[in-house]
């Protein structure tokens, strides 16, 4: 049942990924990375992280798509005009990302205990409680850092974001 | 048939091949900027299954999950800098495709 699951899920997810890229309307490929996403998302539950999960949804389904179509209605774009096709691009691309996944099969071919299952875990995950629990021990600095940084980005934003740079 | 580690690093690889892809062959810069987030979730995956995979305890190793939640957040912080710089590209050049935006060809 659960390989089935991860079949399914992969499909759609790579599927998706597959129509981000080949869409000519911008709003269709963002849409397509919103089910991509939510298709990682139950991946991220199958193996476990329930928190990173719902992570996923909320923060890449639900904010970071919802800020990237706000930006493609903003700016209004159309469909893209059919220009030119480069052949030269399109084969040298389709070469290059062939022979990088050729070099990374062959990398996840030599991972040591690649093809073992997944051990068990034992008795109920806490899986919130202990992501909670480290974030604040072991990952506190890390975590104030990132605090930090949201802040600098949304200055950031604030200052690019204003009628006439000076 | 159980799953094993090498089904999910391949179905990693696999979408971190299509961000690149992507990348490579899209013109318009908010689908370069998509493909991005993707390569990015392709990282997100293999770190959750190599942490699920180390079991300590009883617990999945929680330090790669960290990473991802960092990786998450970083990234969140990155698409809003970047939107940003787009609008202002855009208001400048009316345009989002990379083949007009030359200034800086040598």
């Amino acid at each position: 049942m659960a390989t089935i699951l991860f079949w399914l899920f992969s499909a759609l997810m790579l599927g998706f990924a597959v129509a981000v890229v080949f869409n000519r309307n911008p709003v269709a490929s963002a849409l397509s990375l919103v089910v991509s996403f939510t298709g990682l998302a139950a991946l991220f539950v199958m193996l476990d992280a329930y928190f990173l999960g719902v992570i996923q949804v909320l923060v890449y389904a639900g904010a970071v798509m919802v800020l990237f179509l706000f930006i493609i209605m903003l700016l209004d774009l159309k469909t893209e005009q059919r220009r030119k096709l480069n052949a030269g691009v399109i084969i040298g691309g389709i070469v290059v990302a062939s022979a990088f996944f050729a070099q990374l099969c062959a990398v996840i071919e030599a991972v040591p205990f690649g093809n073992r299952t997944f051990p068990p875990i034992q008795g109920n995950l806490q899986d919130v409680q202990n992501v909670g629990r480290l974030l604040f021990t072991n990952y506190n600095l890390p975590f104030q850092v990132v605090g930090v940084l949201l802040l600098v980005a949304t200055i950031g934003v604030v200052i690019l974001s204003k009628k006439e740079l000076k | 048939m159980d799953l094993t580690l090498d089904d999910y690093l391949l179905v990693s690889g696999l979408l971190f091949t299509i961000g690149f892809a992507g990348v490579l062959l899209r013109r318009n810069i908010i689908i370069i900027f998509m493909c991005l987030e993707i390569m990015l979730n392709a990282a997100n995956l293999s770190l959750v299954a190599f942490s699920r995979f180390r079991v300590h305890n009883g617990l999945p190793n929680y330090n790669g999950q960290m990473l991802v939640f960092f990786i998450i957040t970083v990234a969140a912080a990155e698409v809003a800098v970047g939107l940003a710089v787009i609008v202002a590209l855009y208001r400048a050049r009316q345009t989002t495709h990379v083949e007009d935006i030359t200034s800086l060809k040598f």
